[in-house]
């Protein structure tokens, strides 16, 4: 690798990702205008209804009494700005609304990615050493069962019998506001209260490349450069450790980045059912409040944090794998 | 060597995945029969715990649990089957013209196919059934939308291995058009993994659909499984079995969707049965 060819890298990845997030921009904008009913007539409507004239002045201020490409290009140019627009429902713009919320989604997700990944790995792996044991079976029909299991009834599970029948963990929310907990008191609450959210959110994805783990430490463990380190007279345990685990480990990364998205969209599903105060608890509750602005918004910024990552997996890859060459 | 049929059915997982899904259709047919009662009629005290009666109990409004686990399988089934077979034509049809055409064509397809890739599809579902108002009909939608990429990718990925076979390019000499050589030379030798992976999609749907509903995105009128769960959250408390007993169904239909897939997967390409 040349020095300087990874910066080119990096800028040739981020104009890639260029029309992704101006492809979003228009989706978000069509969406908008297949919305029933505008926010002008919502309002009006809440408010047990108005005169023409006052629903009239309202879309003015809303910019909605002008063309439709004019409204296109208004709204790309202050989405550039980084202007999500205002929610009218929680009386405050979109953007601080979603940076307020944006914290507790990136610990979750933060957090679900180092606990999927540690443990369906290790179990991916333990799973290949004892390959055709009572062992790996047991890991293998564990993982087929939790790979079937809808992640909302598994947070409902979990709430059932830790929190309900045992009493071991919070139900909801993120921390225990009333007890006005400070510095480690405080972390401790918060990660007592991320324990039932992180394991909810994690199991999927470590059944999901627990069968990933095994499945690639199978396929290295057969290929021509282990003959050689063996035929070398490395020892089986260097052999796995220092070659196969390293090759197999590549499928796996590649998974945990193309499932960035899935990850937010299941965050959704569980901070609506741990009450967790993020981003998808704002998406479910803009939903049923029809704050199109504020949901739309939710979504380019969703979409925006997944190719972000995509692009931190693509430039990690290029340092796990040096084959990839770049350009 | 040893036929599909062998492989596929020598296959315990396969009969334990069949065996359950005969079950679960033969319910979903017979649902006016089983469970003759509306499940939305409300016909006992609230939630009367398991007995002879009830046999599931009753919910929060004394709704009976077992015909609503009957009438559920049929929406449960119906529109992730139906949304299912919307992506695999949506996504054949983008697959083939793109891996058939090349050049710009595919180049477009494939942008717009990488482009449904990136954006977090379950939020994309919420949005698309946020915006269009709930019902079934824009739940198969949504679905389908979030779900057509992965086919597209296989499906031109097996047009591009097979339109440089020397069948394609007799039907090319023999004057035969570019519809009909798709159709009827290069999409067939396509079908395997088109089979395995709409099989899996199946799953897939369900799931999205348990999960829409359990948000109250679901279709109105119609009882369906994640419903039941979301409507039962609130009363864990009092009656774990509201919340319990539909999760379990689609926890079962999930797995022998996946068990049935992956034979299918085994038996077609048995060379990587052994991973």
């Amino acid at each position: 690798m040349k020095s300087g060819s990874l910066g080119g890298y990096i800028v040739r990845r981020l104009v890639q990702t260029v029309p992704v997030v101006i492809g979003v921009v228009i989706v978000n904008f069509m969406l908008l205008q297949l919305a029933p009913g505008d926010l002008a007539t919502v309002l009006a409507g809440e408010a047990g209804g108005a005169p023409k004239e006052y629903i009239d002045q309202l879309r003015a201020r809303f910019g909605q009494d002008q063309p439709v490409y004019v409204q296109l290009f208004n709204y790309l140019r202050n989405l550039i700005a980084l202007d999500l627009g205002f929610s009218f429902r929680q009386g405050a713009p979109v953007l601080d609304l979603l940076l307020q919320r944006l914290w507790p989604t990136l610990l979750l997700m933060v957090c679900t990615l180092i606990l999927s990944l540690g443990s369906g790995i290790l179990m991916g792996l333990l799973a290949a050493l004892w390959v055709r044991t009572w062992k790996d079976n047991a890991i293998s029909v564990a993982a087929i069962l939790v790979y079937a299991t809808p992640l909302f009834w598994v947070g409902l599970m979990l709430i059932l019998v830790f929190s309900i029948w045992l009493d071991w963990f919070p139900t909801s929310g993120m921390e225990n506001v009333v007890a006005f907990h400070e510095g480690w008191d405080r972390v401790f609450d918060i990660a007592h209260h991320l324990v039932l959210p992180t394991v909810t959110l994690s199991l999927f994805y470590l059944a999901l490349y627990a069968r990933l783990m095994r499945a690639s430490m199978l396929e290295q463990r057969g290929l021509d450069y282990v003959v050689t380190a063996r035929a070398k007279g490395q020892t089986e345990r260097r052999i796995t450790t220092r070659h196969v685990f390293r090759n197999a480990l590549l499928p796996v990364v590649t998974m945990a980045g193309v499932q960035t998205g899935s990850l937010l969209g299941g965050s959704v599903v569980v901070e609506s059912i741990f009450a967790w105060p993020g981003l998808g608890q704002l998406a479910f509750q803009s939903l049923f409040a029809r704050d199109y602005n504020l949901l739309l918004g939710i979504f380019f910024m969703s979409a925006v944090l997944v190719v972000i990552v995509n692009l931190i997996v693509d430039i990690v890859y290029v340092f796990l794998d040096p084959r990839i060459r770049i350009g | 060597m040893k036929t599909f049929w062998t492989r596929f059915l020598g296959n315990p997982r396969v009969y334990l995945g069949l065996v359950w899904l005969g079950i679960l259709l033969a319910v979903a047919i017979l649902a006016n029969v089983l469970a003759p009662v509306d499940p939305f009629a409300i016909v006992g005290t609230p939630m009367a715990t398991p007995g002879p009666r009830f046999w599931l109990g009753t919910d929060s409004l004394g709704r009976d649990v077992l015909a609503g686990l009957i009438h559920g399988s049929r929406a449960t089934i119906l529109i992730a089957v139906l949304a299912t077979v919307a992506a695999v034509a949506f996504g054949t049809f983008v697959g083939a013209v793109a891996g058939y055409y090349g050049g710009l064509i595919d180049d477009i397809a494939m942008r717009m196919t990488e482009f449904f890739q990136t954006i977090p599809s379950f939020l994309f579902a919420i949005v698309l059934i946020a915006i269009l108002s709930p019902s079934a009909s824009n739940l198969v939608v949504a679905i389908a939308v979030v779900s057509w990429p992965p086919i597209a990718r296989v499906v031109r990925g097996e047009v591009l291995t097979v339109k440089s076979r020397e069948f394609v390019q007799a039907a090319v000499v023999a004057g035969q058009g570019d519809a009909a050589i798709l159709l009827k030379q290069v999409l067939p030798n396509t079908l395997s993994p088109l089979i395995v992976t709409g099989s899996l999609l199946i799953a897939t749907a369900i799931l999205t659909e348990s999960a829409l509903s359990f948000l109250g995105l679901g279709a109105p009128n119609l009882m369906s499984w994640g419903f039941m769960i979301g409507a039962g959250r609130s009363f864990m408390r009092e009656a774990w079995w509201l919340v319990t007993v539909p999760g379990i169904a689609i926890l079962l239909t999930v797995l022998a969707i996946n068990l049935i897939g992956e034979g299918l997967n085994d038996a077609l390409n048995p060379r990587l049965a052994d991973l």
